[in-house]
C-alpha cells in the first residue's frame, strides 16, 4: 500500500467572503462554517474564531483537534466509517492543509478537556501552540445527555476538518511524502537481513470522553487487529477522548503518528516495519487478559523480532500496558514501550500503578503531576470557568489575577505518550 | 561569606576510640576535626572548617533511636554550622544507619543542609537515600579519598543552594524523585533508537527503571463477619452531590468524610462521582455501583454483617500520587480503629 501525502503549507488563516485556500493563504467564510456545522441539531450556536502562534490567546476547554486533510486521489475518503464510506483508506493520494488545526472547545462535557495556551510558558508543552487554529466554540442545547453532546462536538471538528480542506483537493502541494507497506509476505522478503518491526499501539477505550473509533467502530469493541500503517494518515482512527487532556491522544496526533512517521523512517535501514497493531485499553479485566492474548498472538504470528508499544492515558491502562509487555516479551520479541509518570507533584512517588521487569526499554513524555503556573493571556476562547474542576486543576486553580495554577496533565499533549514531543523525565 | 563551618557526626571507631567493645559509648563533641575530618577539611581547600566533631557509638544510637539523635542533635546546634556531614560510612551496616538518620534530622529538625556517603549495599542507603543526599562510595575506608573527592562539590552546592544535578552527574544514590527536562529529540524517534539497540543486543538506557512496588499482604479474614462493623472505603470519588470539599478531579490532594446515617440507598442527584478518571454517567446514577451502601444495608437488616459505620470514606484515585494515598490512609485508618471498625471495604473504578 502507497500513499503520497501532499504537503501544503499554510501561511495564514483569515476571515473572508470566500472559502479559498490561495498561496498558502486560507481564507474562510465564517457564516458559511457556521451554517454547515450548526445543522446538527444537538447544538444551540457555534462560535467560530483564529488564533495563531505567538498571540497572547487561551483556549479551553480543548475537546479535540483536527487536521484538515482531503483525499485526492485512491479509494475512500477521509475518516472512514465516520464522514466516509467505509472503504479501506491509506494509499493513492491525500493534501493536508500543514500548519493549521480545527480546534473544538465549548461548555465542558466531563472534567477532562484541556488547555492551550499560544504564548508563555504553557505554549511551550503543547504542540497546538505551533499551529494556526481555527476554534469552534460549540454550545449544546438545553438538557443534552453527555454522551450526545461529545459526539455533536467530535463531528463538528470533522466536519469542519472536511470543508477547509476540500479547498486543497485540486491543489499541487508544496512537498509530497510517501509511504509504503508491502503486503506482509512480500515486505519480508525485500529485507531479508533487516529485524521484522511492528508498531502496537493501545487506544484508549473507558467510556465517555475515554473512547476512540476506527473506521467509525468504537474500538471497546474491537479485538486487537493489524492496520496498514498509511490507513491512519486517511483518518482512520480518530479520538472521543481528551482525559486527561495530556496524554491522549488528539485526532490529530492520530493522523500524524510520530512513532508510524519515525519507524518509517528507518524502514529498510535499520528495521523492517511491517504494519501496526491495534489494540484497546477497555475497563473489565477479561478485556484486559483477551485483548494482550491477542496482541502477543497476532507478533508471535507474524513472526516479529521486536515491537514499539505505546500507551494511550495512564493508572488503568499501565495494566493493559504491562501485559502486552510481559506477553509480547514473554514470545521472545523485544519490546520498547512509550508511556508518561504520576509521580506525584514532588516527583517522589510511585511513577506507574503497574510494572514488570520485562519492561526494561522505556520511554516516557514525563510526569504529568508537575506543577505549572501559567500568566494571564489577553484573550480567552472558550471559557475559564471550569479551570478549578477540570483533570490537573484544583480548588484555586484559578488565580485572582486571572493567572492558573495546574499540574501539566491539564495541558493538551503535555505528555504525550505516542511519541510526539521531546519531554522526558530523568531520576535524581 | 566567611569559612563554611562544618560539623562531623563519625562513630567510635572512626573517632580511634575503639572498635564494637566501645560501640556503647553516648555522644560526645570535641572541638576539632578528627580521623576522617582531617581529609574532608582538606579537601574544601580553605573554604570550610570543621568547627567540631560529634561522636557516638554505633550499638548506643542503634538501640536507642530517639533519644541519640536528641543528644545528637542538641550536640551540633550548639556550633551553628553551615553543614553536617555525617560518615562517610562506607559499607559499615549500622554506621551508616546512624549517619542517614542524623543527617536527616539535621535537615528536617535544624533546617541546616546535610550530607552523607555510603556503599551502595549500605542498609542506611536505602533507608535515607529519598530523605538525603548519599555519594556513593567504595566499601571500605580505603576509599576515603574518593569519598572526599565526591562529597566536597556536592557539599559546597548544597550549602550555596546550586542547582543539584542528577545522580550520575553529581555521584549519590538516586532518591527515586523525577523530574521533567526537555531532550533533543521527540519520544518516538528515542522509541525506534531504543529499540534498534535493544535489538542488535547494544547496551541501551531505559528512561524509567521499573520500580520495586509495594506489596500488601491481606489481612486475615475476619473471624465472626456476623458481629464485625464494616466500613466502607473508595478511590471512586464518591461524594455529596456538588462535591462540597471540592476533591480534586486528578491527583487528589484530599479527601472526604461523608455521614451516611439513615441513609439506605445512594440516589441519583444526592450523590456523585468528583472521579475525573472514568465515564461518571453510571455513577452518578447510582453510587451504589461504586460503594455498595444499599446491599449493606441489607445485609445489616439480614444480620449477614454486624453494622455498617456511619461515615465512609472518599477519595479520588486518578492520577493520585501514592504518597498522597498513604497520608489520607494513616489518618483516617486511626479514626476507624478508634471509632471500632473490624473491616473495611475498599472499592475503586
Amino acid at each position: 500500500m502507497r500513499l503520497e501525502l501532499g504537503l501544503v503549507l499554510i501561511k495564514d488563516v483569515q476571515f473572508s467572503d470566500t472559502t479559498k485556500l490561495e498561496n498558502g493563504v486560507l481564507t474562510v467564510n465564517k457564516e458559511e462554517l457556521i451554517k454547515l456545522i450548526s445543522e446538527d441539531e444537538h447544538l444551540a450556536s457555534v462560535e467560530v474564531d483564529i488564533a495563531k502562534p505567538g498571540e497572547s490567546v487561551r483556549i479551553t476547554p480543548v475537546k479535540d483537534v483536527v487536521e484538515p486533510r482531503v483525499k485526492v486521489e485512491g479509494p475512500g475518503g477521509i475518516f472512514p466509517g465516520i464522514l466516509s464510506k467505509v472503504d479501506i483508506v491509506g494509499s493513492g493520494k491525500t493534501n493536508v492543509l500543514k500548519g493549521m488545526t480545527v480546534m473544538t472547545t465549548g461548555k465542558i462535557v466531563g472534567f477532562q478537556e484541556g488547555i492551550i495556551d499560544m504564548k508563555g510558558p504553557g505554549a511551550d508543552f503543547t504542540p497546538f501552540s505551533k499551529t494556526i487554529n481555527l476554534v469552534l466554540k460549540c454550545a449544546p442545547v438545553e438538557g443534552l445527555k453527555q454522551h450526545d453532546h461529545e459526539k455533536a462536538v467530535r463531528f463538528a471538528g470533522f466536519k469542519a476538518a472536511a470543508y477547509l480542506a476540500e479547498t486543497a483537493k485540486s491543489l499541487t502541494p508544496d512537498t509530497v511524502e510517501v509511504f509504503q507497506t508491502d503486503p506482509f509476505l512480500e515486505g519480508i522478503k525485500k529485507y531479508p537481513n533487516l529485524p521484522k518491526v511492528a508498531y502496537v499501539q493501545m487506544l484508549q477505550t473507558q467510556g465517555l470522553l475515554h473512547d476512540t473509533y476506527v473506521y467509525g467502530v468504537d474500538a471497546k469493541q474491537i479485538v486487537p487487529t493489524i492496520l496498514y500503517p498509511t490507513e491512519i494518515m486517511d483518518g482512520a482512527i480518530v479520538s472521543g477522548n481528551c482525559v486527561s487532556a495530556c496524554d491522549k491522544n488528539t485526532s490529530y496526533h492520530q493522523m500524524n503518528n510520530p512513532a508510524v512517521h519515525d519507524l518509517y523512517a528507518a524502514h529498510g535501514k535499520t528495521l523492517n516495519f511491517v504494519g501496526t497493531i491495534i489494540t484497546n485499553e477497555n475497563v473489565y479485566l477479561a478485556d484486559k487478559e483477551r485483548s494482550s492474548n491477542w496482541t502477543a498472538k497476532l507478533a508471535e504470528y507474524f513472526g516479529l523480532d521486536g515491537v514499539i508499544i505505546s500507551q494511550e492515558g495512564f493508572g488503568n491502562p499501565d495494566t493493559d500496558l504491562i501485559m502486552n509487555t510481559r506477553k509480547i516479551e514473554e514470545k521472545g520479541i523485544k519490546t520498547v514501550i512509550i508511556t508518561d509518570e504520576y509521580a506525584g507533584r514532588d516527583g517522589a512517588s510511585q511513577s506507574l500503578a503497574d510494572a514488570h521487569p520485562s519492561a526494561n526499554a522505556v520511554v516516557t513524555g514525563g510526569n504529568a503531576n508537575e506543577i505549572i503556573h501559567l500568566p494571564k493571556l489577553d484573550k480567552v476562547i472558550g471559557t475559564l470557568d471550569y479551570i478549578d474542576i477540570i483533570a490537573g486543576g484544583f480548588g484555586g486553580s484559578l488565580n485572582e489575577d486571572g493567572s492558573i495554577t495546574v499540574e501539566l496533565q491539564a495541558i493538551t499533549g503535555a505528555t504525550n505518550e505516542i511519541g510526539f514531543n521531546k519531554m522526558s523525565a530523568k531520576g535524581y | 561569606m566567611g569559612k563554611i563551618r562544618i560539623v562531623h557526626y563519625i562513630n567510635q571507631f572512626f573517632a580511634g576510640i575503639g572498635g564494637e567493645e566501645m560501640a556503647h559509648i553516648k555522644p560526645e563533641v570535641r572541638e576539632e576535626k578528627i580521623g576522617p575530618g582531617l581529609a574532608l577539611e582538606a579537601g574544601f581547600k580553605g573554604e570550610a572548617e570543621i568547627v567540631a566533631t560529634v561522636i557516638c557509638g554505633d550499638s548506643y544510637f542503634g538501640e536507642n533511636m530517639e533519644e541519640a539523635k536528641v543528644e545528637v542533635l542538641d550536640l551540633i546546634k550548639k556550633y551553628n554550622p553551615d553543614l553536617v556531614i555525617a560518615g562517610p560510612a562506607f559499607n559499615a551496616g549500622r554506621y551508616g544507619v546512624a549517619a542517614g538518620g542524623v543527617a536527616e534530622a539535621v535537615q528536617q529538625e535544624l533546617g541546616i543542609p546535610a550530607i552523607t556517603g555510603m556503599y551502595i549495599e549500605n542498609p542506611g542507603a536505602d533507608m535515607y537515600k529519598k530523605s538525603v543526599y548519599i555519594v556513593e562510595t567504595k566499601n571500605s575506608a580505603a576509599g576515603m579519598k574518593d569519598a572526599v573527592d565526591k562529597i566536597v562539590p556536592l557539599a559546597l552546592k548544597l550549602v550555596k543552594g546550586e542547582e543539584i544535578g542528577s545522580p550520575a552527574e553529581e555521584h549519590y544514590h538516586a532518591r527515586g524523585i523525577r523530574k521533567n527536562y526537555f531532550t533533543d529529540k521527540r519520544g518516538s524517534a528515542r522509541a525506534v533508537d531504543m529499540l534498534i539497540k535493544k535489538l542488535n543486543n547494544e547496551p541501551f538506557e531505559t528512561e524509567f527503571p521499573m520500580p520495586d512496588f509495594d506489596k500488601v499482604d491481606p489481612n486475615p479474614a475476619v473471624k465472626d463477619i456476623t458481629k464485625a462493623k464494616i466500613a466502607i472505603v473508595t478511590s471512586g470519588g464518591i461524594v455529596p452531590h456538588g462535591n462540597p470539599d471540592h476533591i480534586e478531579s486528578s491527583s487528589a490532594q484530599r479527601y472526604g468524610k461523608y455521614d451516611i446515617e439513615g441513609v439506605m440507598d445512594l440516589v441519583e442527584g444526592e450523590w456523585e462521582t468528583a472521579h475525573g478518571g472514568h465515564d461518571p454517567i453510571y455513577a452518578n446514577q447510582d453510587a451504589d455501583r461504586v460503594i455498595p451502601v444499599d446491599v449493606l444495608r441489607d445485609l445489616e437488616k439480614e444480620g449477614k454483617i454486624g453494622s455498617l459505620h456511619r461515615y465512609f470514606y472518599s477519595t479520588v484515585g486518578n492520577g493520585t500520587a501514592v504518597s498522597n494515598s498513604k497520608k489520607f490512609a494513616e489518618e483516617f485508618s486511626k479514626e476507624l480503629v478508634a471509632d471500632g471498625v473490624n473491616a473495611v471495604i475498599l472499592t475503586s473504578t
